[in-house]
């Protein structure tokens, strides 16, 4: 397991959702799918990002859970929350960076991504990642993501002054070497400035020198 | 009396689609699977190898299938759901035959083939045997196709057989054969990968053929410029180096522009064109007036947008074609496959490693099934039922007199017209949703109540079903054995996994069953999918598609084997024309000139706005099996359309607003869901639905004079904002056609 590595590329993600329907038949939570599958804003563009748990080296949802529900095993995995310990509180739906936990109130616990323990702690590759069409979701080496894919992994984030290392890596342009998350637009709420996909989604303007 | 038999809500009261969710035993059930079966996704072209785990003879889930050398574990949605249908309550366990008034009542297997028999002889004897049709899946394994052929032709003797692959692949099909010898995909889909420029020519390949997005982004993480040609925004064309919006029935302005631009730029090859063809100077005659300004007007799109695609196009190192359904669903589909196929061979990059064409199979078996003889012009082995020398190979095999092998008969929807002109008196369907796939909808109902007998096999009671007087129930894929031949062109093994559940029987069993009692009943005498397998290879050999070579254990053993394959000891053939040999006679392709000419029916002042319609993700074909699976209904519930946000402001129409889409043949109404994606003068809607929700209610029935494949891709249309519907079907469940 310590050799491979999960890595998003955004730019290969269709939308499928075959992560999202594939992930509910994982053997450990039946029924129960812990990805999740945005869409970033239909009207102005096709991109669409999944979310999986970044499982980070400190986990904030760990830190914050006044019951000590989420454990973090050896190998860097953040799991769900424990049902006997989970007190529904979500403090950790609260504090994650990523928003990946979610409260599910008809069991009154917090579930997410737990890297398909039971299938990587086997040498087996996540369920989302071995059936992603595209490959948006890769389960392998440093070393093939580096020779077959044109980005960069990586697995640093800056949150406002916060840095966080995730066990997930995502691919970025080369030259990047961290993703600062832009906090100070975002707190600026829905009068600040505010980022926009770009006009070249729109297909209109790109018909627009039309003679 | 193809009439409904009761209401529709009773209908669907009774046989759904209801959407189904939890799998056998539950979702908790940790039980230890009996075993894990080998065996292939039995949606799409693309026809992923998947494992399935069985527990007391049902089919509890899957287990990726990693070593399957196609899609190496890769599955989309529908693969992931598929197994769900399996234990689904609106199977259909017992032959049904229609009550008046009241729907369906349960009959047992001899009344209801007895019934169908008496039918057909009736019918036949009245009114001679091309008055009785037989219409097809394209989903159906090669053995059943072939089935189904020879039942039409020694059994029935009419000559009235085709397939719902009408719809899908003829016109990429046509325009292969007609350039370059095969209708077959020319490379194996790895070629994609080591490609330096490949085109994508209405190929909504995320949403239709997901798997091969991994194929397409590994060449551009190679360093492949991709350029993709469409009037949505589709998933791959976000991130590609050109796209192209252009405009519905406007391709062959770019193709022939890109030519244009190619030729003025010495970016053909002469030496090959010389060498390995026939016809270019026509060809080139023909777009010497395609500048890129004329193009520009036929496409809709700037003509810099041509002249750039023509720069990456033409003197790339490698290059390869990928087109489907949005360049071939016109009439001048084969014309607009041709234009692109020119393409291809100007520049001699075909018939090697990371050179050459695609297309891509929607239907599962969308390439074998035209391959077998379920074709109104077609005998097995890719013969025509014209010539001669085919007939009398097909004659020996089946052991008929040549003279007693039917001509060419009526293809798909030329059928239902002869239906409502009361020409085709009876009919038997296999795998068919006309009543969801068809255009014309309005049109297609009346000609199916105008059948005096109609009988449906299939495992789910589809919309057209609920029309039949006699339903046999059917099997799924994974209850029957045989094999499809994937998009590549690789012939695949679909093991049986269960068995039928209640009295369903296997297809091919109804099919010679019924043979028996209205054909020389010898001749269907198969003890199992894998005889029927080997007449194929048989009446094949010699043809185009030649399956002699292959049997189920070579399968097994290479993981698929490519046709043609003319030996027993031949590997197959997954790259066509290596070294520039083509399949036709002189060996040589063939160029063909194309001139535009305008869709059946373009926008005018009363109807101003261009209808395209297609597909999303989560759904199959007419959706009989997917409306039914809970999670895809979840994905996607309902369809809805498509509009910018220019288009949407001029009609005063805001997201999630009802708009009426109306035709001249019909309407239906829908939500609004805007988005920049789209070009502002087209609407898309997705056609998995029926009844009021129906796209092709709207949508025409012209069809390709070649390929007589229907114009889906482009109708004119009148767009407004619209109060809630209030027909009767508003209140059905969305999987059904309402708008819950």
């Amino acid at each position: 397991m310590s050799e491979l590595a999960f890595f998003i590329d955004y730019s290969r993600c269709i939308g499928c959702r075959a992560c999202v329907q594939a992930c509910e038949e994982c053997d450990t939570h039946r029924g129960q799918s812990m990805i999740h599958l945005e869409t970033i804003e239909r009207r102005d563009t096709v991109q669409t990002a999944p979310q999986m748990c970044m499982h980070c080296e400190d986990p904030v949802c760990a830190r914050v859970c006044p019951a000590d529900a989420i454990k973090q095993t050896p190998e860097g995995v953040t799991q769900s929350s424990l049902k006997p310990r989970c007190i529904g509180c979500a403090n950790c739906v609260m504090a994650c960076p990523f928003g990946v936990p979610k409260y599910e109130a008809h069991i009154d616990q917090m579930m997410k991504c737990d890297y398909c323990f039971d299938r990587t702690s086997v040498g087996k590759k996540p369920m989302c990642a071995t059936v992603c069409p595209s490959q948006a979701l890769t389960f392998t080496t440093r070393e093939e993501i580096e020779r077959t894919r044109r980005g960069r992994p990586i697995n640093e984030w800056r949150f406002g002054d916060e840095v966080v290392r995730t066990k997930v890596f995502v691919l970025v342009p080369p030259a990047t070497t961290r993703v600062d998350v832009g906090l100070g637009a975002l707190r600026a709420g829905k009068n600040g400035p505010h980022i926009r996909p770009v006009a070249k989604d729109d297909v209109a303007a790109l018909l627009e020198d039309l003679p | 009396m193809a009439k409904l038999p009761t209401s529709v809500p009773l209908l669907i009261d009774r046989f759904g689609p209801h959407t189904h969710t939890v799998p056998p035993g539950g979702w908790t059930s940790a039980e230890v699977p009996d075993r894990t079966v080998k065996t292939h996704c039995c949606f799409c072209g693309q026809q992923c190898g998947i494992q399935l785990k069985v527990k007391d003879n049902k089919v509890v889930g899957f287990e990726p299938w990693q070593d399957f050398p196609f899609n190496l574990g890769k599955l989309c949605p529908k693969g992931v759901k598929r197994y769900l249908q399996g234990d689904h309550p609106d199977r259909l366990l017992t032959p049904l035959e229609r009550v008046e008034g009241e729907g369906f009542r349960r009959t047992d297997w001899n009344t209801a083939l007895d019934r169908t028999a008496e039918a057909i002889r009736r019918i036949q004897k009245e009114h001679g045997h091309d008055a009785f049709a037989v219409l097809t899946g394209a989903s159906l394994t090669n053995e059943k196709a072939y089935l189904m052929g020879k039942f039409a032709r020694v059994a029935l003797r009419t000559a009235n057989i085709d397939y719902n692959g009408r719809l899908c692949m003829v016109s990429a099909a046509a325009a292969s054969k007609k350039i370059l010898g095969y209708d077959r995909a020319a490379n194996p889909w790895s070629d994609i990968r080591k490609s330096k420029c490949i085109l994508v020519a209405g190929a909504n390949i995320a949403e239709c053929a997901p798997i091969t997005t991994e194929y397409l982004w590994s060449a551009r993480e190679a360093g492949a410029k991709i350029i993709v040609l469409d009037p949505r925004m589709t998933p791959i064309a976000r991130t590609v180096d050109l796209y192209i919006p252009v405009r519905s029935g406007g391709d062959i302005g770019i193709f022939n522009g890109m030519l244009h631009v190619m030729i003025e730029r010495g970016w053909i090859d002469r030496d090959f064109i010389a060498k390995h063809t026939t016809g270019f100077e026509e060809v080139e005659r023909t777009v010497k007036k395609y500048t890129p300004e004329y193009a520009s007007k036929i496409a809709g799109v700037p003509a810099s947008m041509i002249v750039r695609a023509a720069e990456m196009w033409g003197p790339a190192e490698s290059s390869f074609l990928l087109h489907s359904r949005g360049i071939e669903h016109h009439t001048k589909g084969v014309e607009n496959c041709m234009a692109a196929i020119n393409l291809v061979v100007a520049t001699g990059r075909i018939g090697r490693e990371g050179s050459g064409y695609a297309m891509i199979t929607g239907q599962g078996n969308g390439q074998g099934a035209r391959e077998q003889g379920q074709k109104c012009d077609q005998l097995p082995g890719h013969r025509d039922i014209e010539n001669p020398e085919h007939r009398e190979h097909m004659a020996n095999v089946w052991g008929v007199l040549e003279s007693s092998i039917p001509r060419k008969g009526l293809s798909a929807l030329e059928l239902f017209e002869a239906a409502h002109a009361r020409k085709i008196r009876g009919m038997v369907l296999l795998s068919f949703n006309p009543m969801v796939s068809l255009p014309d909808q309005r049109f297609i109902r009346e000609a199916i109540e105008r059948l005096e007998f109609f009988a449906v096999i299939d495992f789910f009671l589809s919309e057209t079903a609920r029309f039949a007087d006699i339903v046999f129930p059917g099997s799924l894929m994974e209850e029957d054995e045989g094999t499809t031949t994937s998009a590549e062109g690789r012939v695949i093994h679909h093991r049986q996994v269960v068995d039928p559940p209640g009295e369903a029987r296997q297809d091919w069993k109804i099919i010679c069953d019924l043979a028996a009692r209205v054909g020389p009943k010898d001749k269907f005498a198969f003890s199992s999918p894998k005889e029927i397998f080997d007449e194929l290879r048989q009446a094949s050999r010699g043809g185009a598609s030649d399956y002699y070579g292959i049997t189920w254990e070579k399968i097994d053993e290479q993981n698929g084997v490519f046709w043609p394959c003319p030996e027993l000891d031949h590997p197959g053939t997954p790259r066509l024309y290596e070294g520039g040999r083509f399949a036709h006679p002189d060996g040589k392709a063939h160029f063909q000139p194309v001139e535009w000419r305008p869709a059946a029916e373009e926008p005018d002042e009363e109807y101003p706005i261009t209808l395209t319609s297609g597909r999303v993700v989560a759904h199959y074909l007419s959706g009989n099996q997917t409306r039914r699976i809970g999670a895809l209904v979840k994905q996607t519930p309902q369809p809805y359309c498509e509009m910018h946000p220019r288009l949407a402001e001029k009609l005063s129409v805001t997201e999630g607003d009802f708009v009426r889409i109306e035709s001249r043949r019909g309407s239906t109404t829908l939500r609004a869901l805007i988005v920049k994606t789209i070009r502002p003068d087209h609407v898309f809607v997705p056609y998995h639905w029926p009844l009021e929700r129906s796209v092709n209610n709207c949508t025409i029935r012209a069809i390709d004079p070649v390929s007589k494949i229907p114009e889906f891709k482009i109708c004119a249309v009148r767009v407004a904002k619209s109060a809630a519907p209030e027909d009767d079907h508003v209140k059905l469940a969305p999987e059904a056609g309402g708008l819950r």
